[in-house]
């Protein structure tokens, strides 16, 4: 067997990662270079994927080199760049001036606690920045220098930017209990925007960004793609239920206009969600209908600058219009959710050619997206549960112990914390929380988000992912957990490297799959396969179970 | 390094300061020194809230910390996810006046297993609740010196800090408590070396130069002899716009009083704006109505997107070809 590389799991040994050292070096942190290991840093964005987007400086090079080929006058570039976001953003201002250093951020950071490198301390972090911020922007940095914590911005410097900003996923959680709610995914962002400025991005970002500017979703799929995408998921429903769901797409007049994370388009776990929503829609006789053109709600347009938030996210309005759907429903992600709630309105707004999203079945209106027009799938779901308008049947889950993963974007950008809890509840019997450090507001991100979850970042992957896969863990062994649920897109696709690595056994779901295994649907054949095409425990051909009969609740 | 230049500053400058017992030099120490630093002060304060506040907010990013408002059965915490004004108002008291984030803070541990654990720490919380509102209440106290007739609640609070009667004169609690928690902000920043490693000159030097004060403070209100007549007439005169400078006032007095200055000079230049950029944390202060409000931003402007036409343009004989409904035939 060939020996693995920095870019596999099986390069890194469980107890070389958990040596940890939380001390700092001895050197100074100014005086400590940035050591760019593979495994810990991701591959630059290509330029022909610059062109497509017309980013500036659009060249082949490597983060390695000793060159990177930074344009004539980077350095008035950066300076000017951020003089242009601190009168454009009170964050980055107020953010820059009043932090008091107090650490309460320090070991809330998953990289800081499983990699103990303390540039990764959100305080320090944000330092990089502060530090030339003091120096070339405030009367006692000016005088002082670095007596006064200023330092020159050099090549050194934008490298550490470079590897500290991508070694952020901008999950918030520091922010949480930072005294004056410093936002680090606000400082990172303003970050990646003035490396972007001089063409510095990185492939897995930058990519995705192209192929969604192009056509509509990160992952390049093309119509037809989607299409056949979708049509095999069809023939794998009915071969599940016995139930033929139809395809609705770029249907005009639609009612409801359905929008997913195109994760769930093509790999697994997610695509059996993806085929959990038509299944149940169909059951609901949901008026709606998928775009080929907003194939995507995630929008990596996030890990890249506010001006590409809102080029990628203009297509869900643009398609609702044109389509004429009266409201918007979204599909379990995070990242695209924090888009959605904090920025949509703002960047693509306003939507006053939608009306307020209305349920059809329940008649509830959902006042709280009174003007953005769209709602959450787990919002929609809670509510026809509440009113009892799925028929479950939460034993069909009973071989599942599970678990709920916060994802970082609607458990701190939104407030979604109960919607998917009630949800577990009514559809699963065996439900279990992690540890309530790790849960909630307090949710531990994947490891993975924000543009890191690649395999060429594996080794700040796997750190990041500990505190997640320690509760993993921690609830395996407690409760017998075999089944982690996550309402986002990146999760389903990082977090089962992260389990398979720090709690091995426990699989990844989305929480609409687990709805879609429960419910029991009109006209099904007897239901011995769950959405995977797998065996359910309990439900075997040859068995003749009285099904159907247990609580709704 | 960036301790002992903190302690070496606030050294000399208290020395320096109390070159106004000098004859002669208390107009400059005991005038226009504090005038000076109460302009700079104000008008820095000023400059610098104004520098926050002339920036837009162009998106409403408030972090959540709770349940949000959304289907009416279930419960919304409405002071940790605010859905208005008047709940995100309630937000920022609880911030302001008792430190709700850092009530959170925890400490994590790796341990056998391995196992990481999230205990409650409440120190730094602790710390900082006593050090600020022992120190409001001292200043509060100094109204003493400031008014005549002295306001009942004035002497109300002083009986009240003075309660446990120790000493003579009485010592305050809020003295000591004060003392008690700067000293232990300090000690943290030297013992941790995670915070040893983040901290700079413009960390150890406020929490010296406080230090100084209280000591320097609590020495003339509970262990020297202070000339309070006189020390109230210079006081009175300050605040009336009257300024006299009565003889005898000790060198002591004069390097407190210094040590007040420059902490006022040097505050709207420093890291204690905080005081006053806490109000203006977009990440606190918004109340996560977003999909219920429109929020505008003032500096949008339009960006080039690829529009449906051109999607269709590249992509019209795949998708007619799949059975995708197109536009143009």
């Amino acid at each position: 067997m060939a020996t693995p590389t920095p870019d596999e799991t099986g390069y890194y040994k469980q107890e070389d990662l958990l040596k940890l050292d939380y001390r700092p070096p001895a050197t100074g942190w100014m005086d400590t270079p940035v050591d760019l290991r593979r495994g810990s840093f991701i591959y630059p964005g290509k330029a022909k994927n610059l062109k497509i987007l017309d980013l500036p400086n659009p060249r082949d090079w490597a983060v390695t080199d000793d060159d990177w080929k930074l344009p004539e006058g980077w350095k008035e570039t950066v300076l000017r760049g951020m003089a242009e976001r601190l009168s454009k953003y009170r964050t980055f201002k107020v953010f820059m001036d009043i932090c008091v250093r107090c650490g309460a951020c320090a070991d809330k950071c998953h990289f800081f606690i499983g990699g103990g490198d303390p540039k990764n301390m959100p305080v320090l972090r944000a330092e990089l920045l502060r530090s030339v911020y003091r120096r070339e922007f405030t009367a006692l940095g000016k005088v002082f220098g670095k007596m006064a914590g200023g330092r020159e911005l050099t090549i050194d410097v934008l490298k550490e930017w470079f590897y500290y900003f991508f070694q952020c996923t901008e999950c918030r959680r520091c922010s949480v209990f930072c005294p004056y709610g410093i936002d680090t995914a606000e400082i990172t962002m303003i970050g990646r925007e003035l490396l972007g400025l001089l063409g510095i991005y990185v492939n897995w970002v930058i990519e995705p960004v192209a192929n969604c500017f192009r056509f509509g979703n990160h992952l390049a799929i093309q119509p037809h793609g989607l299409m056949d995408t979708l049509e095999f998921m069809v023939d794998d429903i009915e071969e599940a239920t016995g139930v033929r769901v139809e395809i609705p797409i770029n249907k005009k007049g639609a009612e409801i206009l359905f929008v997913i994370p195109s994760g769930d388009f093509v790999a697994a776990p997610g695509i059996y969600t993806c085929m959990a929503y038509m299944l149940l829609f169909h059951e609901l006789g949901l008026d709606y209908t998928w775009s080929t053109y907003a194939s995507d709600g995630g929008n990596f347009g996030l890990f890249t600058s506010h001006e590409m938030i809102k080029r990628l996210n203009a297509k869900i309005y643009a398609d609702a219009k044109r389509l004429g759907v009266k409201w918007i429903l979204g599909g379990e992600c995070g990242h695209m959710w924090r888009v959605i709630h904090q920025y949509m309105d703002t960047v693509n707004g306003p939507a006053d050619f939608l009306e307020v999203p209305k349920s059809p079945l329940t008649g509830t209106v959902f006042e709280n997206a009174r003007s953005t027009k769209m709602i959450h799938i787990m919002e929609f779901m809670a509510d026809l549960i509440r009113h009892g308008k799925l028929k479950l049947d939460p034993s069909r889950n009973d071989h599942i112990r599970v678990t709920l993963h916060d994802s970082c974007n609607p458990a701190r950008a939104m407030g979604l914390l109960e919607e998917p809890r009630y949800v577990l509840r009514n559809v699963c019997n065996h439900f279990y929380e992690m540890p309530e450090n790790t849960i909630r507001e307090q949710t531990f991100c994947c490891g993975g988000g924000a543009g890191l979850g690649t395999d060429e970042n594996m080794e700040m992957r796997l750190r990041g992912g500990l505190p997640r896969g320690n509760a993993v863990k921690y609830v395996q062994e407690k409760y017998g957990v075999n089944q982690l649920a996550a309402m986002c897109a990146i999760d389903r696709a990082t977090l089962i490297t992260v389990c398979d690595y720090w709690a091995p056994g426990v699989q990844v779901t989305g929480v609409g799959e687990l709805i879609a295994n429960a419910t029991v649907f009109t006209g099904e054949k007897r239901r011995t396969e769950n959405l995977r095409l797998e065996p359910i425990p309990g439900m075997e051909e040859d068995e003749d179970s009285a099904e159907g009969d247990a609580a709704d609740e | 390094m960036n301790v002992m230049a903190s302690l070496a500053i606030v050294g000399g400058l208290f020395v320096l300061g109390s070159l106004g017992a000098v004859p002669g030099m208390g107009w400059v120490f005991g005038v226009v020194l504090p005038y000076v630093a109460l302009v700079l002060f104000v008008g820095g304060l000023v400059h610098r809230v104004m520098s926050w506040a002339n920036v837009p907010v162009p998106f409403r990013i408030p972090t959540t910390c709770g349940q949000q408002k959304s289907l009416p059965w279930l419960k919304h915490e409405q002071f940790e996810n605010p859905h208005n004004a008047l709940t995100a108002i309630g937000r920022m008291a609880l911030e302001v006046l008792f430190f709700r984030s850092l009530l959170r803070n925890t400490k994590s541990k790796l341990v056998e297993g391995p196992r990481l654990v999230y205990a409650t720490d409440l120190w730094l919380w602790l710390g900082a609740m006593a050090m600020h509102w022992s120190l409001l209440l001292i200043l509060f106290r100094h109204l003493r010196l400031m008014t005549n007739p002295v306001p009942y609640c004035v002497t109300f609070l002083e009986d009240v800090d003075g309660f446990f009667e120790i000493g003579l004169p009485v010592i305050y609690a809020t003295s000591v408590i004060f003392l008690v928690a700067l000293a232990y902000l300090l000690l943290r920043r030297l013992v941790s070396p995670q915070l040893r490693y983040i901290s700079l000159v413009g960390d150890y030097f406020p929490l010296f130069l406080l230090l100084g004060i209280g000591i320097s403070g609590f020495w003339l209100r509970h262990l020297a002899k202070t000339d309070v007549v006189g020390v109230k007439e210079l006081a009175m005169g300050l605040v009336s716009f009257r300024p006299t400078v009565p003889e005898g006032i000790s060198f002591l007095f004069f390097g407190h009083l210094f040590l007040v200055s420059v902490l006022l000079a040097y505050l709207p230049f420093s890291k204690l704006t905080h005081l006053a950029g806490v109000f203006l944390s977009p990440t606190r202060n918004l109340a996560n109505s977003n999909r219920r409000v429109r929020h505008v931003n003032p500096w949008d402007y339009p960006v080039k997107v690829h529009t449906y036409e051109e999607y269709e343009d590249e992509l019209r004989d795949k998708m007619k070809a799949a059975g995708v409904p197109v536009e143009k035939e």
